[in-house]
């Protein structure tokens, strides 16, 4: 009887997540029913953002192509960076510096977003500024269409370093794990033939746990794309068609930023309001495709790592 | 089959290029370490300005005042974003605590099944979830519904942020637990339920404190979901159906402040929030280390909101 | 380069203290040595698992190692590459001279060396996700060589000294972990020939194989022999009479007896080798 009554229990309480994710995308269409039936299609298409009363129109065109640049601008930076990393923590770092140093970078991942925000806002921005985007500028600026525009710091350039910052530790740590998981007979392999350390790990660890460092990559891009704080704090701001990026160096809008920056603004009932929960839907969508291809090459590779739980 | 000919023909197209493949690897493996440099650094910059920036605000009155007014040269005060964020966890973990363990409890005695599988699938990908959705998810559900904005949105909204760790964290500390104490228990006839609670729960207490923990560590460090429910306020907490005040809420709020004061403000209660962050962080590696002898490195770190 | 009879004494000298039978070297000592390992002392993790081993290895001879299971031979194999020390915890003492010169003394000669000395494993480990031919073109493309023609004469050559050829000609592109286990091995065994080495290190090369691959592989062991020093470790008497010229015995991480084949197998001076090589134990 109390067996019966405990297995239901927890059975309820494991349902609750699943619950919990159905009622998101019943909610968010729900509550977004009203632009989609006034914008259909071209909320996804449109590039216009009026919230004047009587001359609304919204789309979220250009804030869809603003978290893809920064998400991909910050994977093109993070993901290298992050397989450098990973590479010198399983392959090359002295026994005992490994711990700690993992422990350092992930460090990174628990500084809270508001924080990298603030950061990014006083600090950061200047250094960027200042020696990257302005020589950048001053020497390309006029070729090259996307280093155009007086560069201001606060701009899609700095969000996406930030948000490169920010992912690093997340895809270096998971990267670092499944290239530990490459048995050391493959090495063997390449060392016999002769391969120095980087040849070894070409030849023998890259090969091996692709499918897990792509996952882990993946699941970089689902973070960075979800990322909220930091992003809002350092991209500028811009909305319309002007929010499209244009240049590096110009300020833009992710679909996560205009919510957190438009919320405030947007009275319930209101068009607005709406408008800004599509977007959330359209994110919801996004973000699930995304880590539910990650989830499913990672954890076929690191299924059977014991405790490594990833909050 | 080759002849000693051939052989010998064979060796001649070996190149000597070891001297440049051992130069590209000195090379690589300076660019790797360069990557290691490029993540600490920024680690470092952060802490160092926020101690920097935020140490000289700190006070008794910084902790427990409320915030000054808007633009006026007197520092306020973060009392009520210090309260609201010790409430904002305590009422989450009222919710997510009991649910999450429960849900690990079924994923890991129960669940070798198709249900199981599909939670355990869906938690993961909840764990990963952009938490702003989240946050407008509980607007919706709640705010909008009750018609305020209160602390009971965020604490919804929270809860479910804390909910797959807490019940990846369960299932993978009672999994660890030896299949030996489960069937002791059950052949002394002992109750499933009961052998699963006196018994599994205290084996895996310490998996158990330091799934929390990393839950506590990443809600209180969450901005986004509480832009959306609990608003923002500069007063103590005065009902659960009354917007409240936080810390990352505030940092973000007095960031973009243009008042110097409103700034200062702003790394003080950095500093508060990175310190609570980084302390349960550090607790966590603490209590991993100790229970097991040191060869941790399997532990993770709660990524801040 | 040939310090031989420095070399002797110290050995009989150690030998002697730990009062076995002197090591028997007639034959051995006259022509030249290609591989030399000298007091090589290796353990994990603080134990030792070969203990103060010095053993010369000839140019165009076959060396069995035998011995039973545990006795430290792969280690010792393992060691005279350097592929020891990759080991967890493994540290290793000791001189391995290549044409006299020591892979020990800087951390790169173990690049610069282990091209000239090709390694098969206890276990087969292909790489899983490269093709057959890619397998035993890989140490090729290490070494630059670009020649699409010579790879691939390479590439057939070797594969079918180790009689696999015909078995995956039209699979070339294939992965390499889609073959058997005896296939794995055999393919292992051609990717180590293709880089060309001068000494051949085998570790239980024909376990995994059917007695006619294994009689295969040991006719190929001896068509190699005209130019190689090779050395194979084996658990089976009769592959060592057949194969080798010399034969060391192992014991407990010791070198308890190295001398002719036939000798040891014959007429050994030492008891534990007599009843190792009757099969009484091990
Ligand atoms: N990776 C390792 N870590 C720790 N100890 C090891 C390791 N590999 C081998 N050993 C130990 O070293 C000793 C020698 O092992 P080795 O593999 O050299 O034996 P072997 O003679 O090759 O045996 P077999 O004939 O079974 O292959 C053994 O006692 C073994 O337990
Ligand atoms: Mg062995």
């Amino acid at each position: 009887m109390g067996d019966k009554v405990f297995k239901i229990a927890a059975a309820v309480a494991a349902t609750y997540v699943l619950a919990i994710i159905v009622l998101m995308v019943f909610q968010l269409i729900n509550g977004s029913s009203a632009i989609w039936s006034k914008e259909g299609i071209s909320f996804l298409t449109g590039s216009s953002w009026n919230a004047v009363e009587g001359r609304e129109s919204y789309g979220a065109a250009p804030y869809i192509a603003g978290t893809f640049v920064t998400a991909g601008l910050a994977m093109l930076i993070g993901v290298p960076i992050s397989m450098g990393i990973a590479m010198f923590m399983s392959e090359l770092a002295p026994k005992f510096l490994r711990t700690p140093l993992s422990f350092v970078i992930e460090l990174l991942a628990a500084v809270p977003s508001v924080i990298y925000g603030l950061w990014g806002i006083y600090i950061f921005r200047d250094y960027v500024r200042n020696w990257i985007e302005a020589p950048l500028n001053s020497t390309f600026g006029n070729s090259v269409w996307f280093l155009s525009g007086a560069p201001f710091g606060l701009d899609i350039f700095t969000a996406s370093l930030v948000l490169a910052i920010m992912i690093i530790p997340t895809i270096s740590s998971i990267s670092r794990e499944i290239m530990i998981a490459v048995p050391n007979s493959q090495r063997e392999a390449a060392y016999m033939l002769g391969a120095t350390k980087w040849e070894v790990f070409k030849m023998a660890v890259v090969p091996y746990s692709k499918s897990g460092l792509v996952g882990a990559s993946i699941l970089g891009l689902g973070r960075a794309v979800g990322e909220t704080m930091a992003v809002t704090m350092l991209i500028g701001n811009a909305t319309g068609s002007s929010a499209f990026p244009s240049s590096l160096f110009a300020p833009g809008q992710t679909m996560s930023s205009i919510i957190a920056n438009e919320f405030a603004e947007a009275s319930a009932g209101s068009l607005h309001l709406a408008a800004l929960i599509g977007i959330g839907l359209i994110l919801f969508i996004v973000a699930i495709g995304i880590n539910i291809v990650a989830q499913l090459l990672v954890s076929r590779v690191l299924k059977a790592h014991e405790g490594a739980v990833l909050a | 089959m080759i002849t000693i000919e051939q052989r010998a023909e064979f060796r001649k197209h070996f190149r000597n290029n070891i001297p440049t493949r051992l130069m590209t690897d000195r090379i690589v493996k300076g660019v790797v370490f360069c990557c290691v440099v490029v993540a600490v650094v920024p680690l470092g910059s952060i802490l160092i300005e926020v101690i920097r920036n935020g140490g000289p605000v700190l006070s008794v009155d910084f902790l427990t005042q409320i915030p000054g007014a808007v633009g006026s040269s007197q520092l306020g005060g973060v009392g009520p974003a210090i309260q609201g964020t010790l409430l904002l966890i305590g009422l989450s973990s009222l919710i997510g605590v009991p649910v999450g363990v429960l849900g690990g409890i079924f994923l890991s005695e129960f669940g070798s099944n198709k249900l199981g599988n599909t939670v355990r699938f869906f938690n993961d990908v909840l764990a990963e979830f952009p938490t702003i959705v989240i946050g407008l998810f509980a607007f919706v559900m709640i705010v909008l519904t009750f018609g305020s904005f209160s602390i009971l949105a965020g604490t919804f909204a929270l809860s479910i942020i804390m909910l797959p760790i807490i019940t990846r964290t369960t299932e993978e500390s009672l999994k660890l637990v030896p299949v030996t104490y489960r069937e002791a228990g059950y052949a002394l006839g002992i109750k499933r339920w009961v052998v699963i609670t006196r018994i599994l729960l205290t084996s895996a207490k310490s998996g158990l404190i330091t799934g929390i923990m990393l839950a506590v560590a990443r809600i209180g460090g969450e901005t986004a979901p509480l832009i959306f429910t609990i608003l923002g306020s500069s007063q103590f907490f005065s009902g659960l159906d009354q917007p409240v005040d936080a810390l990352p809420l505030r940092i973000w709020r007095l960031s973009l402040l243009p008042y110097n004061s409103s700034i200062a403000e702003g790394w003080g209660a950095a500093l508060v929030l990175i310190m609570i962050v980084l302390s349960l962080n550090i607790g966590i590696r603490y209590i991993f280390l100790r229970k097991q002898g040191g060869g941790g490195g399997r532990f993770r770190i709660a990524r801040g909101g | 380069m040939e310090e031989g009879d420095d070399l002797e004494s110290q050995e009989v000298d150690r030998v002697e203290t730990i009062t076995r039978a002197p090591i028997v070297r007639t034959a051995i000592e006259r022509s030249k040595y290609k591989l030399v390992a000298e007091n090589i002392v290796a353990s994990y993790s603080g134990v030792v698992a070969v203990k103060d081993v010095t053993m010369k290895f000839k140019e165009k001879a076959v060396t069995a190692l035998i011995g039973p299971s545990g006795c430290g031979k792969t280690t010792f194999l393992r060691c005279l590459n350097r592929m020891h020390e990759l080991s967890k915890g493994a540290q290793v003492t000791g001189k391995v001279l290549l044409d006299g010169q020591d892979l020990y003394s800087t951390r790169e000669d173990a690049i610069i060396h282990r091209r000239k000395i090709g390694m098969v494993f206890q276990k087969p480990n292909p790489f899983p996700t490269m093709s057959i031919y890619d397998n035993v073109a890989a140490g090729l493309k290490l070494n630059g060589v670009r020649d699409r023609e010579i790879i691939d004469q390479i590439v057939k050559g070797c594969l079918e000294m180790v009689y696999l050829w015909d078995e995956v000609k039209h699979d070339l592109k294939k992965p390499g972990m889609s073959l058997s286990g005896g296939q794995q091995q055999r393919l292992c065994i051609a990717r180590a020939l293709a880089i060309q080495p001068e000494v051949l290190l085998m570790d239980e090369p024909a376990s995994a194989l059917d007695p006619i691959a294994t009689q295969k592989i040991e006719e190929m062991i001896t068509e190699l022999k005209k130019e190689y020093a090779i050395i194979i470790v084996t658990h089976n008497m009769q592959q060592a009479v057949r194969v080798s010229d010399y034969t060391g015995f192992m014991y407990l991480g010791e070198l308890v007896e190295f001398g002719e084949t036939v000798q040891i197998f014959e007429n050994p001076r030492n008891e534990i080798t007599a009843k190792y090589v009757q099969g009484q134990f091990g």
